[in-house]
């Protein structure tokens, strides 16, 4: 029972940042229908970037995490600019395609120039865990979670309550229309490349020095973002929260009960399982998000 | 016309190893042989099907491991006291299998994944993918995990207590290859200028249309998953009795994306594609290692390709050629060509 508590907790705080990770993915996918691949390069560039302000250049903790999201956000940016505004109104093959050449250039830039050797981040928490009764963990992780849990509830705020939400929304149910109301599209696919680019760099910078950071961290994060994505339908921002935290449980029993080695497993043969079932996900309001 | 550039062509290739004394450019051209019947199978379902499989490299795995296992001979237990195994079998017999098996993954997976389209298949096929890696990785009992299936046997073929060859050496294997090759094409040709190959293209090219004529949708993407699979299966059982070690790498997304790019590039939709972008692709990087560039440039700069690629050349290189070759005999007065209907 304790270890079952345990396996409960840990799940919910690594969760937190899965659901990022899938918000991110989502909103990118759902507002401007490009599968993006590089999503996971933004979540190891997020753990580089606090390797760097951190480690190298010493700033401090919490506004390197500041600085970490900021720069993430300025590269997603960058990579709409750049990549995809050229590419509107192609077939989501041809932009997914143009997605996979991005990753795999940011992905070994970022192999030569952080090397493959496997960076670690200190923190300033304290090392001994927070121990409830029979539960413990890691002050850490715990700010890993309450900084999540904030930036899901900002991005909520964000797309249902601002104009600039509003505005996605509206991009979201009719292009076509929404131009014609005077939303500038171009602005509206932009900042939402940008945001969700900056939520993957928030999840990567949070977990980063709690693991370790290397090059091909990217390509999980990546698989596990479809994974949850799938899981609470594309497009849909609360099924990719709720998709975060069920990949969180079903990733952390799978390795407390059947094998750790399988653990990455359970997501994949999660989607697999959920796609001959239930196709459009669990949580797929029809074609809806926010 | 075309005849005489065939036959030019297959001479060149049957005659290579004659001329060719170099043991490390005949093991080069081994290497992109065995990538473009990858890519070739690859093309089968993103070229003539518009269905874009980013796994593809499970079904080259799979047929690399099954058919080293099978030549190996393996125990596992199942359950603890329940031993399953199997001896050492001739090396064509694990090919074959590891054929069989790859297609029947293929099959298996077309029935689950052709429920969904686009982005949703892609991302199923790159999770089974994963799920296939992790399984080689993990099952150490069966695949020895990490310290990978060392000393596969050669394919030795003959007929027993009379002769027997062995494909050891680099000339054999490039002849292998090469065989494999032809085969393989000529049964995708085959298959695409068929009735079934029309029914792909014509789904590819409006699905509910297709549908509506009576075209069974599901059948035909099946069919065309399991060729596909079976062939990219017979380039990794190449692959594991050629380089005669294999690993958990051998389902690295990275070989995936190679033959995605080796498709793109060379013309998706094209028989002749795969091998031209093949060529390109698998030549490219011991270029770039003979002007010193790093691993890691090596990839930006395919990645970069890819890129420019999809902007420039959407078709790809074969049907641009073909497009400009078509235009400079119109202006030189000669009739158009009959446009080859680009099979």
């Amino acid at each position: 029972m304790d270890q079952l508590l345990q396996h409960t907790l840990n799940a919910l705080i690594l969760g937190g940042t899965y659901a990022l990770l899938g918000i991110g993915l989502t909103l990118i996918f759902g507002i401007m229908r490009v599968v993006n691949f590089t999503h996971g390069e933004l979540y190891a560039f997020g753990a580089y970037m606090m390797y760097m302000w951190v480690m190298l250049a010493g700033v401090n903790f919490y506004l390197a995490l500041v600085l970490a999201v900021a720069l993430g956000i300025a590269l997603g940016a960058l990579i709409e600019l750049l990549l995809l505004r050229r590419l509107r109104g192609a077939d989501i093959d041809t932009t997914m395609l143009v997605m996979i050449g991005a990753w795999i250039a940011l992905q070994n830039l970022e192999q030569f120039t952080w090397s493959g050797v496997a960076k670690s981040i200190n923190s300033p928490f304290p090392s001994s865990p927070l121990v409830l009764g029979p539960i413990s963990v890691s002050w850490n992780r715990l700010f890993v979670f309450a900084v999540a849990a904030v930036l899901i509830v900002a991005t909520y705020a964000l797309i249902n309550r601002s104009k600039l939400g509003k505005a996605m929304r509206a991009t979201f149910q009719d292009r076509e229309t929404a131009a014609l109301m005077g939303v500038e599209i171009n602005t509206i696919y932009t900042a939402t490349f940008a945001l969700g680019s900056g939520l993957a760099a928030a999840a990567g910078a949070l977990l980063g020095p709690v693991f370790v950071a290397y090059p091909s961290m990217g390509d999980l994060a990546s698989l596990k973002a479809f994974a949850i994505v799938i899981l609470g339908g594309l497009g849909s921002i609360p099924g990719a929260t709720a998709g975060g935290f069920i990949l969180a449980f079903m990733e952390e029993l799978g390795a407390g009960y059947i094998s750790s080695g399988f653990r990455d497993g359970m997501g994949f043969l999660l989607i697999i399982v959920i796609l001959i079932v239930k196709p459009t996900g669990l949580f797929a309001r029809r074609e809806r998000i926010g | 016309m075309k005849r005489f550039s065939t036959l030019a062509l297959l001479t060149g290739l049957l005659s290579l190893p004659l001329w060719m004394s170099n043991l490390y450019v005949l093991h080069i051209l081994i290497m992109t042989g065995i990538f473009i019947i990858a890519a070739m199978s690859l093309n089968l379902l993103l070229g003539f099907t518009g269905q874009l499989s980013l796994g593809h490299v499970a079904f080259f795995g799979i047929g690399a491991y099954t058919s080293s296992l099978v030549s190996l001979g393996f125990e596992v237990h199942l359950l603890p006291d329940w031993p399953v195994g199997l001896e050492a079998k001739p090396v064509w017999l694990g090919m074959l299998l590891g054929i069989l098996l790859a297609g029947l993954c293929g099959w298996v997976i077309g029935r689950v994944s052709f429920k969904v389209r686009g982005a949703y298949f892609v991302i199923v096929t790159v999770s089974f993918a994963e799920v296939v890696r992790l399984v080689a990785l993990n099952w150490v009992e069966l695949t020895q995990g990490p310290m990978a299936l060392n000393n596969i046997p050669v394919l030795r073929l003959g007929v027993p207590g009379w002769f027997e060859f062995a494909f050891l050496r680099k000339p054999a294997n490039y002849y292998l290859v090469l065989l494999v090759g032809i085969v393989a094409y000529l049964l995708i040709r085959r298959l695409v200028n068929s009735r079934a190959g029309r029914a792909m293209i014509a789904l590819r090219e409006n699905e509910a249309l297709a549908a509506s004529v009576g075209i069974d949708v599901t059948r035909y993407l099946v069919l065309a998953t399991f060729v596909s699979a079976g062939i990219a299966g017979a380039a990794g059982a190449l692959y594991a009795h050629y380089v005669r070690i294999v690993d958990p790498e051998v389902f690295s997304f990275i070989y995936t994306v190679t033959m995605v790019i080796m498709v793109i590039s060379g013309g998706k939709g094209t028989l002749a594609g795969p091998i031209v972008g093949g060529l390109i692709f698998g030549l490219l990087p011991e270029t770039l290692r003979a002007f010193s560039i790093q691993p890691e440039i090596q990839w930006v700069i395919y990645g970069v390709l890819m890129i420019l690629i999809v902007y420039f050349l959407p078709e790809g290189i074969v049907p641009a050629l073909r497009r400009s070759w078509q235009g400079w005999r119109e202006r030189q007065g000669a009739p158009a060509l009959k446009s080859e209907a680009s099979p």
